[in-house]
């Protein structure tokens, strides 16, 4: 075969392994080239964040809104700090938003849900959300069951 | 017995000189390659080994991706967890089947070829004649050959892993009628750049050294008889075959740990 049909093969095999690289990246693993203009941290302290992992979604009223950026334990006071990455400019969350891990499927994958605020004020970069409420853990509310149910 | 014992001896003896041939035949043609001048030489076994395997592969891809999605369907189906086809299926491909897959059948299809290739031209005495040229035939036979195994097993497994994703999705969301974006959106959530797409491709440029080293070294190292052909590729299958899934073993162990 002439080289020159070689070279373009070449060249088109090439072109498509980068290509498929970039799908496995863009589609696959879901990395948003455009991602760090449009996006801020918010952070949450939780009593407890059981099973949630990085990565996890971030939604409000059932949308996803962001990810959980990382996830680190405060030894003094013994609470999860979550970092929350949240789409858009900041502005887009009232001051007194509130957050909750919730569990979704059956597969019992966590996400954290965010409850809307009423104040005028609006979290930046960075802030912490004060309302939260950790993961709910069963084991914990059996053992409440029990004690309830042998004090009665 | 003291038989056996020589015997014993003189197989590891033969073993291990044959390792450390390969070792310097490997060495060499590495040292050998950096020249742009032979680009045109790596170009056209590129074309060879990569772009001649892309059919086995893509055909392959695409079945092993449907019956993956269709297995893992019907499973997790009795659970009520269909969702989860997208990112199960996304994650065995990335981090084992596909550069498994792919070393094998880039084992079967393009390291075969490569023994049998250089064994000819051992057995004609094209190499010899070569060398009287005063051409090396490690840098003008070896060294191209395991370069583009190299880079070509890389940019298959990644062709490889797509079509199987996109054999899956016609599977899952298609035919059996599972939520296209719970499909995608699961398997973003959980699929991340370096731990599952990355450590995927690192084990595919392992397999890749393994297998080409392999086919061109039992190429070179052949009898140079007919028979020593086809002893030599048959070994070269066998032989990247069986090292490919146990080094997969090795390597998951080592990248995943206790499955994190």
């Amino acid at each position: 075969m002439r080289m020159r049909t070689v070279e373009i093969s070449v060249g088109a095999f090439v072109l498509a392994g980068a290509l498929a690289l970039i799908f496995l990246a863009v589609k696959v693993s879901g990395v948003n080239l455009a991602q760090g203009s449009d996006s801020y941290v918010v952070q949450a302290r939780f009593d407890d964040v059981a099973g949630l992992r990085l990565r996890a979604k971030v939604s409000m009223a059932g949308v996803t809104v962001g990810r959980v950026a990382g996830i680190e334990v405060d030894m003094v006071y013994g609470e999860a700090l979550v970092s929350l990455e949240i789409h858009g400019e900041p502005g887009n969350l009232s001051l007194d938003t509130g957050a909750q891990i919730l569990t979704e499927g059956i597969l019992g994958a966590r996400y954290v849900s965010l409850l809307p605020g009423a104040d005028e004020e609006t979290l930046a970069d960075g802030d912490f959300i004060e309302e939260t409420q950790g993961a709910l853990v069963l084991e914990n509310l059996v053992g409440d069951l029990i004690t309830r149910l042998g004090s009665s | 017995m003291i038989d056996f014992v020589r015997a014993l001896g003189d197989r590891s003896l033969d073993r291990l000189s044959s390792l450390g041939r390969a070792s310097i035949m490997w060495a060499t043609a590495l040292w050998g390659l950096p020249r742009l001048s032979e680009l045109p030489l790596v170009i056209r076994q590129i074309y060879n080994v990569g772009v001649l395997s892309l059919i086995i592969i893509i055909l392959s891809a695409f079945s092993i991706g449907a019956v993956i999605a269709l297995q893992f369907y019907t499973q997790l189906a009795r659970f009520g967890a269909e969702d989860a086809v997208g990112l199960g299926l996304a994650l065995v491909l990335l981090r084992e089947l596909g550069p498994v897959v792919t070393g094998l059948l880039f084992a079967g299809r393009a390291g075969s070829a490569v023994t049998a290739e250089i064994g000819l031209m051992k057995t004609t005495e094209q190499l010899s004649s070569m060398e009287m040229m005063g051409v090396d035939p490690l840098r003008r036979i070896v060294a191209p050959r395991l370069w583009a195994g190299v880079i070509s097993m890389p940019l298959l497994t990644a062709v490889f892993n797509v079509v199987a994703i996109y054999g899956g999705m016609v599977v899952a969301v298609e035919w059996l009628g599972s939520d296209a974006g719970s499909f995608w959106s699961g398997m973003q959530d959980t699929v991340e750049l370096w731990n599952d797409v990355g450590k995927g491709m690192v084990k595919s440029v392992i397999f890749a050294v393994v297998v080409t080293w392999i086919a061109v070294f039992q190429g070179y190292d052949m009898e140079p008889t007919p028979e020593g052909i086809g002893l030599a590729t048959t070994r070269t299958v066998v032989t990247s075959s069986v090292m490919i899934l146990a080094m997969d073993f090795i390597l998951t162990l080592s990248m995943y740990g206790e499955f994190r």
